[in-house]
């Protein structure tokens, strides 16, 4: 088993999806970048429980897929209101929380 | 069912039923009414009465199919062999090492019961179609009446004392809510709360009862049988094992019994029972006859074996029971005498015949108690039916005798004559229901060995006769007097003698002339009247063996069985192994010592053999006091003889009797004036003493002392150090804030960028941590 393998993919996803949610500007983009991250985790939860055959890890990751696709939904909605109400989903012009 | 087949001959299995098996169904369909009444009654076509009666007909279907099937079974067992209850329990809950079940222990006392109860309460509720109708509760009055009914089967058919107790309480509460039915009027509610509270005085006992046999039988019930120390079964066992201590045993069973004494109304705590003819007629009628107060007679029954051994009933003599039904007997027949509301002579003679049953369980006479349950449910609901249909149709919702009533025989036939026939039941005459019970009492009484109490047995008799003769003349012979002659409360002038003069009209509350009740009252009344004339031949002993039906399905043949447990199904179901018929192995009669082998659940109890000289001598006691009473009755009240009227004012001794029972023995004065002063009053006075003087003086010079302190506090600690440290501590924040403000950019990338390499930084840290 090349473990290595898996984690450097994992690793890669991870800071594209970083990448992508530091420098994107539109918000559905993000969300993207954030399945990434998302999935990235999910790939090294696989890796360890195969590595160490165990099911913990295979629980885990499907869990966060379910959770993930409701993060998605909530998130959509959320954009989907933010360009009914902005005409806008550039993250730049988003700053009402400037403190 | 398992047999075990002895060495000589194979036991027949004993036959069962769905209707067995299923028989904690019972009281579940009351209680499902309940809940149903209270939610959509109002909403319903007859405002949820039809839900009551409907759950009542249904337990009484169930508990004849189980009665039936009972019958079967003790049947199928040959004449000396253990007839087995059906037991079901189920785990209820668990607490700390304690396990509560739930289940039913269906024998021949509580299948006997069951029916009387349902029979009773489809029959009431009925009848309160009638009474009731348009009253502003209706509603809630059936869906009380139905959970009065639910409580009193549940606690029946209980396999253990927990679930026991909790019937017995839902009793408790249901009959406040019943007895106050008519709570605008003060003195009903108050007779609901001394109900309440008198009944609750005694339910003490019930729990000390309950957790001392708890606690002495738990290990010998888990070690023997594999029962908790709440079983029924298992308590009876244990009781009649040898192994208890008897202070302990003894101890328990006074306590239980004080339970009983308010429950059942005995002496001294008797005096909550005729208040609590405050509530409407059906529900004195359901008290009285088969549900509340049977509870303590059937508390006594059912753990017989405790109170067995306990009170040693077998010595003879006295004991506790005997001692206290005596009294009950004798004081409640003489506060008859001198009641002019009707419903309360028949609540005397209630307390007076549940003093039968008491006397009858303390002297071995376990059979003919219970069958007297039996019989007194039929013709006692019967006359409490009988007087709400007087005051429902003739008096003007009036129950004084003297001023109300009078010459009503030829106005309401129907209710005279079932009204007759349950009054010569209740005075015990030869083919009538109570004789067979009431006179198997009293000679069986007298047979174990009681003698004393015998003779307090047919004195009594004598009693009832007399007090019932005198309510029966006052009600239904000579003149027509006030409300039934036509003369209504409000002054209404169209005073019509003729009684004949029936306009038939339903209108009960405009109608200004007496007249029979509709058919939703009479139908009851007849169905109860029959049962009061033939109930008693079940168990006939003056006609022989096989007329002793009650014996032989009820009575439970106290056979030595071995038993096992075997868990299968929703709970722990128990199977019980048929006695070996081994000849002559120490077959100590269950009861007076260890048995060698196996366990034993009832007493082996005596029965009198029926003599007719015996039966004599109490007919001619009983008819002496209908012919001395109608007598004196017809003189008092008809002629208005000048030797008779007001004797007690002219001699002494009397004038002193009938003040004393007019006052009911001043007992009442007793508990609220003496007791209650003695008890509450002095502690309610050193509580304000205490109050006044004491917590205030504390309270008073702390208040004094913590001002100052505070005073000092404000001025030093208050203003410099804490006021300080918070402006302080703003002013430290509000630089922090602005200078952390640029980083607040609103901008969700920024955000992103920061806990991102936040998250390095610490993912850093981790791993030289690590390594």
């Amino acid at each position: 088993m090349f473990v290595n393998q898996f984690l450097f993919l994992a690793a890669v996803l991870f800071c594209i999806g970083v990448y992508g949610v530091i420098a994107r500007k539109n918000a559905v983009l993000m969300l993207m970048s954030i399945e990434l991250i998302l999935n990235s985790v999910n790939i090294n939860l696989l890796t360890f429980a195969l590595r160490n055959g165990s099911p913990d890890g295979h629980t885990f990751a499907l869990y966060i897929i379910a959770v993930a696709a409701a993060e998605v939904g909530v998130g959509l909605g959320l954009v989907l209101l933010v360009y009914r109400n902005k005409k806008t989903i550039s993250l730049d012009d988003l700053s009402e929380m400037r403190g | 069912m398992n047999i075990f087949s002895g060495e000589t001959e194979v036991l027949a299995p004993l036959a069962t039923g769905w209707f067995l098996e299923n028989a904690w169904l019972i009281p579940v369909i009351p209680a499902i009414a309940f809940a149903l009444i209270i939610l959509i009654g109002k909403r319903l076509p007859m405002k949820g009465s039809e839900l009551g009666v409907l759950s009542m007909f249904g337990s009484l279907v169930l508990s004849a199919g189980a009665g039936y099937q009972w019958i079967q079974r003790t049947n199928s067992a040959t004449e000396e062999q253990f007839v087995a209850p059906v037991i079901k329990s189920w785990n209820w809950w668990q607490s700390g090492g304690f396990e509560f079940g739930i289940g039913q222990h269906i024998d021949g006392l509580s299948v006997l019961v069951l029916f009387v109860v349902a029979f009773i309460s489809t029959l009431v509720q009925v009848y309160s179609l009638e009474y009731l109708r348009g009253d502003r509760r209706y509603t809630h009055f059936f869906a009380a009446l139905t959970l009065f009914s639910g409580g009193m089967l549940a606690m029946v058919l209980a396999d253990n004392t927990i679930l026991f107790l909790l019937g017995w309480e839902i009793m408790g509460l249901c009959s406040f809510m019943l007895i106050g039915h008519w709570w605008e009027e003060d003195a009903n509610s108050r007779a609901a709360l001394k109900a309440f509270f008198t009944v609750r005085t005694g339910d003490m006992g019930l729990l000390v009862g309950i957790s001392m046999l708890y606690f002495a039988a738990n290990d010998w019930t888990q070690e023997n049988l594999g029962l908790s120390g709440f079983s029924i079964r298992g308590i009876s066992a244990w009781a009649l094992s040898g192994e208890p201590n008897s202070t302990v045993i003894m101890i328990a069973a006074i306590a239980l019994f004080i339970a009983c004494i308010g429950k059942s109304g005995q002496f001294p705590l008797h005096t909550w029972l005729p208040d609590a003819m405050a509530g409407p007629t059906p529900v004195s009628s359901l008290l009285h006859s088969s549900t509340m107060v049977v509870a303590g007679v059937f508390l006594v029954a059912r753990l017989y074996p405790v109170f067995y051994v306990g009170l040693d009933i077998p010595g003879g003599g006295g004991n506790l029971i005997v001692i206290i039904g005596g009294i009950t007997i004798v004081i409640s027949a003489a506060l008859a005498f001198v009641q002019n509301d009707i419903k309360r002579v028949l609540a005397y003679s209630t307390v007076s015949q549940l003093g039968y049953m008491m006397l009858g369980l303390g002297a071995g006479a376990w059979l003919p108690a219970v069958f007297h349950i039996f019989t007194h449910a039929f013709f006692k609901a019967c006359l409490f039916l009988g007087a709400g249909s007087i005051s429902h149709s003739a008096s003007h919702h009036s129950f004084d005798m003297k001023k109300d009533m009078g010459g009503l025989r030829k106005v309401m036939p129907i209710t005279f004559v079932t009204w007759i026939v349950s009054t010569l039941a209740l005075c015990g005459v030869f083919p009538f229901s109570g004789f067979f019970s009431k006179d198997e009492i009293i000679d069986n009484v007298g047979y174990n060995g009681y003698n004393t109490f015998m003779i307090i047995g047919l004195v009594g008799a004598f009693m009832t006769a007399a007090y019932m003769t005198r309510a029966t003349y006052l009600t239904f012979f000579g003149e027509p007097r006030g409300a039934s002659a036509g003369h209504a409360d409000h002054g209404d002038a169209h005073a019509s003698h003729d009684a004949h003069d029936n306009h038939d009209s339903h209108d009960a509350h405009s109608a200004s002339t007496p007249h029979e009740s509709g058919l939703l009252i009479t139908v009851p009344l007849m169905i109860l009247a029959v049962l009061a004339l033939s109930s008693g031949f079940l168990n006939a002993t003056p006609f022989g063996e096989s007329w002793e039906r009650m014996k032989l399905w009820v009575e439970p043949r106290p056979a030595e069985v071995i038993e096992e447990t075997h868990s299968g199904g929703p709970g722990e179901s128990l199977i019980i192994n048929l006695p070996s018929s081994e000849e002559g192995a120490a077959k100590t009669v269950c009861g007076s010592a260890q048995p060698e082998s196996g366990v034993c659940y009832a007493p082996k109890l005596k029965h009198a053999p029926f003599k007719w000289s015996k039966a004599m001598i109490s007919m001619v006691i009983v008819f002496l006091g209908i012919a001395i009473s109608w007598i004196l009755s017809t003189l008092l009240f008809t002629k208005r003889d000048p030797r008779l009227v007001g004797l007690t004012q002219r001699v002494k001794v009397l004038g002193f009797g009938h003040k004393l029972l007019v006052n009911k023995y001043y007992l009442d004065d007793f508990y609220e004036k003496v007791i209650v002063r003695t008890v509450a009053y002095p502690i309610s006075r050193a509580a304000y003493w205490f109050n006044q003087n004491i917590l205030d003086g504390i309270l008073h010079g702390f208040a004094n002392n913590t001002r100052k302190i505070s005073e000092w506090v404000y001025k030093n600690v208050d203003q410099r150090v804490v006021d300080g440290t918070v402006n302080n501590s703003a002013t430290f924040t509000k630089s922090v804030g602005t200078a952390a403000q640029p980083s607040q950019s609103g901008k969700v990338s920024q955000y992103g960028a920061l806990l991102f390499s936040a998250a390095a930084v610490a993912a850093l840290v981790l791993v030289i941590i690590n390594t």
